[in-house]
């Protein structure tokens, strides 16, 4: 009897461990640890770990081919003091600053045409979207082939119609080469702004702006104080995005020109490909791409700001 | 039609028609060049004198150079199975990790939901020098299924958030009664709520299989034999020779490599549109 009681006792603490490992691994908390760790894993594995071994590969002179040591901060001093560099880091900038206002004012534009009624709205809302969703190197094949040399199609137009004699320098001069590569992220980056700001817009209840009407408020009265501020919230969401896009850009750069001539388009992404990949000299590159992290990191400090802020 | 009609039509043809026509004339005139160059002889296209507009003596040639003469072929085989496989790696990812994160609480919740945005705005250009050792201490250098294992680290911060912001639309009740008789938390995920999540797939799909089919840096440098390579590499790398430019097959190439996300955006604009706007605007 007494063994059958030791049985039976047994029995039910197996029982009860059985069933609390039940109700563990079936709870809530447990489903959604096992539910979210493959996205964990993997973004631990090839985001997180990437990018604390590219801040480690900053600080070694390791090349393609040879271990590399410790080095310090060396090669972000050695970086900032070349002039490449340093032309490359203001061009990142320059190109982010300048396209950034463009695709703004031109966006913005753009979305409160589109929020008027016309015919064919549905059919130019979705063929505007064209630039932005086409792979980008290959639009851009498009556009350096109409900044050709001799055969660019701009520069037969502008020939025709009597502006030039010879035609633009498009990819040849400096200047024109910035400016070149500017255009092409423009007319790439504009419809992402117009389709969401448009988005932003048609959130607007139209008695806001009888009301404004009302009150006697004219066409720029309703911009100023109904659409800009209510629009607001979605063009800060896209600021951010599109700077974070831009200044960590690389396609449009390497396809219209590879960074030159001589060097004078270079942003960050392309010249840290060159030097990193191209030349093989993993630290240098590693150094130049982290000169983009205190703007990104300043965006995405922003940007959860921001979110924060209008969930509350 | 009196004065004042044609006065109010002419300023409409004006301040909506005629604004309109020139934004899609600007934003559609490269594809327009793409589409009528891939058709020109070589000849017509180094002849300055005719007009460029359209092509006299329109030719196949560059298409099939393009299709027997280069691998554009497997590039285009290896962009699919590369798009198709990341797409569907990473949705399976974000629907767990969406819904996990939008439906059950947990310590840490709130900080993974945090840490998963913030990757979503690591561009890829921070990472590619490091992603390159990565990849070699996995074996998958220089092959295309290198591309399947990291695309889904820029696809699945996206299409999780968007999962977890459309999970909180549909109501908790329904999963609470089929858990009441009996559902498991998969079964409740997987027969209750998500066939009603459907559209947010969807939307979360296109959106990442435009995005692999567009990546280029990781492709570049991922990738190096040329068969093995994407569409955007291929093209880039073989049809572009230091200053010498394939021109016809290049323009071709660029077209064709362009049907296929242009052909599933014009079925989907809706749900594209819902995905490229769900970031930033609410409700």
């Amino acid at each position: 009897m007494g063994a059958n009681t030791f049985g039976d006792v047994s029995l039910a603490r197996q029982r009860t461990l059985g069933t609390r490992l039940h109700i563990w691994f079936w709870r809530d908390s447990t489903q959604g640890y096992l539910m979210v760790a493959p996205g964990v894993i993997l973004l631990a594995l090839l985001v997180a770990y990437p990018f604390f071994l590219s801040l480690w590969l900053s600080m070694t002179n390791k090349t393609v081919g040879n271990p590399g040591v410790f080095v310090g901060l060396s090669n972000f001093t050695k970086q900032w003091q070349s002039q490449i560099f340093t032309q490359a880091f203001w061009n990142t900038l320059n190109y982010t600053a300048v396209t950034t206002v463009f695709k703004l004012v031109l966006g913005f534009a753009i979305a409160l045409l589109l929020n008027r009624e016309f015919r064919g709205r549905q059919f130019v809302r979705s063929s505007m979207l064209l630039p932005w969703i086409v792979p980008t190197v290959l639009s851009t094949m498009a556009w350096l082939w109409m900044f050709d040399s001799n055969l660019s199609s701009i520069n037969w137009i502008a020939r025709r119609l009597g502006l030039v004699q010879k035609g633009y320098p498009w990819l040849t001069d400096p200047a024109w080469a910035m400016a070149s590569v500017m255009i092409v992220n423009i007319w790439r980056g504009i419809p992402f702004f117009a389709i969401t700001i448009l988005a932003g817009l048609l959130t607007i209840p139209q008695e806001l702006y009888d009301a404004a009407s009302i009150d006697g408020a004219g066409r720029l009265r309703r911009l100023v104080n109904v659409t800009i501020p209510l629009v607001m919230p979605v063009v800060t969401i896209v600021l951010i995005m599109s700077i974070i896009g831009t200044f960590s850009d690389i396609q449009v750069v390497y396809a219209l020109t590879g960074g030159g001539p001589t060097n004078s388009t270079h942003v960050l992404a392309t010249l840290s490909y060159r030097v990193g990949l191209q030349s093989g000299q993993l630290g240098q590159g590693a150094a130049i791409s982290l000169y983009m992290f205190p703007v990104l990191l300043l965006m995405v400090i922003l940007e959860v700001w921001h979110i924060r802020r209008s969930n509350r | 039609m009196t004065p004042r009609k044609m006065t109010t039509t002419l300023a409409r043809l004006l301040s909506v028609y005629l604004p309109v026509a020139v934004v899609l004339v600007v934003m559609l005139m490269p594809f327009y060049w793409m589409l009528v160059t891939s058709f020109k002889t070589y000849k017509e296209m180094f002849d300055l004198s005719v007009s460029p507009f359209f092509p006299t003596m329109p030719t196949f040639e560059h298409y099939v150079h393009l299709w027997s003469k280069t691998k554009f072929p497997t590039w285009l085989w290896n962009t699919t199975y590369v798009a198709v496989s990341s797409t569907a790696i990473a949705m399976v990812i974000s629907i767990l990790a969406g819904y996990s994160l939008a439906r059950l609480r947990y310590r840490g919740n709130s900080f993974l939901s945090l840490a998963i945005f913030v990757t979503y705005l690591v561009p890829t250009t921070l990472l590619f020098i490091p992603m390159a050792e990565v990849v070699s201490q996995l074996r998958l250098l220089g092959k295309t299924e290198a591309l399947i294992a990291v695309y889904p680290t820029f696809l699945v911060p996206f299409c999780t958030w968007l999962m977890m912001a459309y999970f909180r639309t549909i109501p908790v009740e329904l999963e609470e009664c089929a858990m009441v008789d009996g559902a498991t938390r998969w079964q409740a995920l997987w027969k209750v709520t998500l066939p009603l999540a459907i559209p947010g797939v969807v939307t979360a799909g296109i959106f990442a299989f435009t995005l692999s089919w567009n990546e280029f840096i990781y492709g570049l440098v991922l990738v190096t034999r040329e068969s093995a390579r994407t569409i955007p590499v291929g093209v880039l790398t073989r049809l572009v020779q230091g200053d010498l430019y394939f021109w016809g097959p290049l323009m071709a190439a660029a077209f064709l490599g362009s049907v296929p996300v242009a052909v599933l955006y014009s079925f989907f604009v809706d749900q594209y549109v819902a995905g490229l706007t769900a970031g930033a605007v609410k409700g």
